[in-house]
């Protein structure tokens, strides 16, 4: 089915991204577009095939429980649009 | 000395025909001469020269290692601690990376000098270069044509002697494919070969560092140095690495090349195909024995890709947010709001394209549809390869369907833009190791990659095999007029 401006606003709006409401009729042409050259999948049958999600497949490396990284919050805090005492500055979230 | 291999360089070091600084002012004299091209993002001349310096130093007391005092640049997608790190990104433009990626580390451990950082397209998402919030890339070759994509700051810069080597990273084929179009030898090695820490995350089970250089010989010296396990990348393989310069001298006979019938059909320019063929001849004269072999489910790379790396593409990039780095804008009303202008001001157009179908696809009711299809996709693909390779011992074929386009020609159509990757992106699906290496020049002069795809973890037969193609041919040596 393919997708409406409407769903376009709504995909826009889970991926955090401010779209012109003026364009969404653009951008639902582009994704569709996109999504037919996707739809080609379904041309293979894949019954019963295991989904395979990495090259590896193999279980993540654990390590021991011991402190590896240094404290560089002050160094990562550096590069940070706003921060005050140590912390991140957001916008208020609770009133 | 821009002409001159890796090896050459060194020679020319230890002789003291000339020292590193001096090297490192050469190539930045080239870099300046280059400017038009637009390969680079940043040039780091000051810190260029001092390392130089230090690397005068190791060579003055014998301390140096085989890439010591040779200069490299890095694509702006590996972490430069203290340097702007910007992805080729306006979200990134500000940002000044607080740590080195571990490639970049063992380099710089190494005593290779940084001359900079090389454009790309943004978040490493595009075949042309023409994504840069800081521009299009030109191609040495014509300069009206894209250098390819994603790294097409990196392979400009090689391919115009700006550099003698570079780095680069391959989601898709964003090594290859620019190798490829700028008559350059890349390789993108098997997934976990090369650390991912440090490199700005695009499809985490799919990219891969590697190098772009001018010959095999100096890809494999930069792949040995920066290749091996790093407790910091969870997906880093804890696997001996070969010695990449020493397997390169064998002869190739008795091996057996690969040629899938799906590469050899319809789908890449006549000139291109001639000169596949062509390569496979001179492979066959060394010794070498060929057997069709067969991909079936080739013609699924494109869409199976196309939904895997945009899915894991906007989960990645959920971290830019204009909280931790980066680029926040200005007004806002709310958290919500700051995050959407964010990022709507911060992303180019094919991000956000890429970020939507990623969400899209992963999106509650399309799962199963999409996802989780393009997942079992994933893995037919990479099971064709291993019946293949019973068979074989690598794959030849082309490396891209034709030559490097005309700038703007295929920019307002995303999808036949995705189509460049048609030969290339399997070997990311499956983790494999490939290489691309120049193998002719079509009617108007611009170069054709041939693309050697090899079992998982053996970068040591495909760069064999490229070495030894480079021996009985001289495409790699040609440089494009006025660079010379």
């Amino acid at each position: 089915m393919p997708l409406t401006p409407k769903t376009v606003g709504h995909i826009a709006r889970l991926s955090r991204l401010e779209i012109d409401a003026q364009k969404t009729v653009f951008h639902a042409a582009q994704l569709n577009h996109i999504m037919q050259l996707v739809d080609q999948m379904n041309r293979i049958d894949t019954t019963g095939i295991e989904p395979m999600s990495h090259p590896q497949e193999a279980a993540l490396r654990m390590r021991d429980d011991e402190v590896c990284a240094e404290n560089c919050r002050q160094q990562y805090q550096s590069v940070a649009p706003a921060t005050q005492d140590g912390l991140y500055l957001v916008p208020k979230v609770i009133e | 000395m821009h002409d001159q291999s890796l090896g050459e360089l060194r020679a020319g070091l230890d002789r003291k025909d000339y020292s590193s600084v001096e090297l490192t002012r050469h190539f930045l004299g080239r870099i300046h001469h280059g400017q038009r091209l637009n390969a680079f993002i940043s040039v780091t001349e000051d810190l260029a020269l001092e390392q130089a310096r230090q690397a005068d130093a190791r060579i003055a007391g014998n301390d140096s290692e085989f890439l010591t005092g040779i200069p490299i640049a890095h694509k702006d997608l590996f972490c430069t601690l203290g340097v702007r790190t910007t992805c080729g990104s306006r979200i990134l433009d500000n940002f000044i990376s607080p740590y080195d990626a571990t490639v970049v580390r063992k380099l710089k451990s190494g005593g290779m000098v940084m001359l900079g950082k090389t454009n790309m397209d943004e978040f490493a998402m595009g075949s042309s270069n023409e994504n840069s919030y800081y521009g299009h890339v030109k191609n040495p070759w014509d300069e009206k044509r894209v250098p390819g994509g994603s790294s097409g700051g990196s392979a400009a810069a090689v391919s115009a002697r700006l550099a003698p080597v570079a780095t680069a990273t391959d989601t898709g084929g964003s090594i290859r494919q620019p190798a490829a179009l700028c008559g350059l030898t890349g390789i993108k090695p098997s997934y976990g070969r090369v650390s991912r820490y440090g490199m700005v995350a695009f499809a985490s089970s799919l990219d891969q560092g590697g190098v772009l250089a001018r010959s095999a010989a100096d890809a494999a010296l930069v792949l040995q140095a920066m290749s091996g396990f790093d407790r910091r990348d969870s997906t880093s393989l804890d696997r001996a690495v070969p010695d990449y310069p020493g397997c390169i001298e064998a002869s190739i006979r008795g091996k057996v090349i690969g040629l899938p019938k799906e590469f050899f059909g319809q789908g890449a320019d006549p000139a291109v195909m001639e000169a596949v063929e062509q390569a496979v001849r001179i492979f066959e004269s060394m010794g070498a024995k060929t057997t069709g072999v067969e991909l079936p489910n080739s013609e699924a790379g494109i869409p199976c890709y196309y939904v895997l790396a945009p899915a894991e593409a906007s989960s990645n990039l959920a971290r830019f947010d204009g909280v931790r780095y980066g680029h926040r804008t200005e007004q806002y009303e709310d958290l919500m709001d700051m995050y959407e202008r964010t990022r709507a001001e911060g992303f180019g157009e094919e991000v956000k394209r890429r970020i939507m179908i990623g969400t899209y696809v992963l999106s509650s009711g399309y799962y199963d549809a999409y996802y989780v299809k393009a997942q079992k996709l994933r893995r037919m693909i990479a099971d064709d390869f291993q019946r293949a390779f019973e068979k074989c011992d690598f794959i030849a074929g082309p490396t891209t369907p034709g030559t490097a386009f005309v700038i703007g020609e295929k920019s307002d159509d995303p999808v036949s833009m995705y189509l460049n990757d048609i030969f290339t992106n399997s070997a990311n699906l499956a983790g494999l190791p490939a290489i691309s290496v120049p193998a002719g020049l079509d009617h108007g002069g611009l170069p054709i990659g041939l693309h050697l795809i090899g079992r998982y973890l053996d970068e040591a037969t495909i760069l064999n095999a490229a070495h030894q193609f480079q021996q009985r041919t001289d495409w790699h040596r040609k440089t494009p007029e006025g660079f010379e």
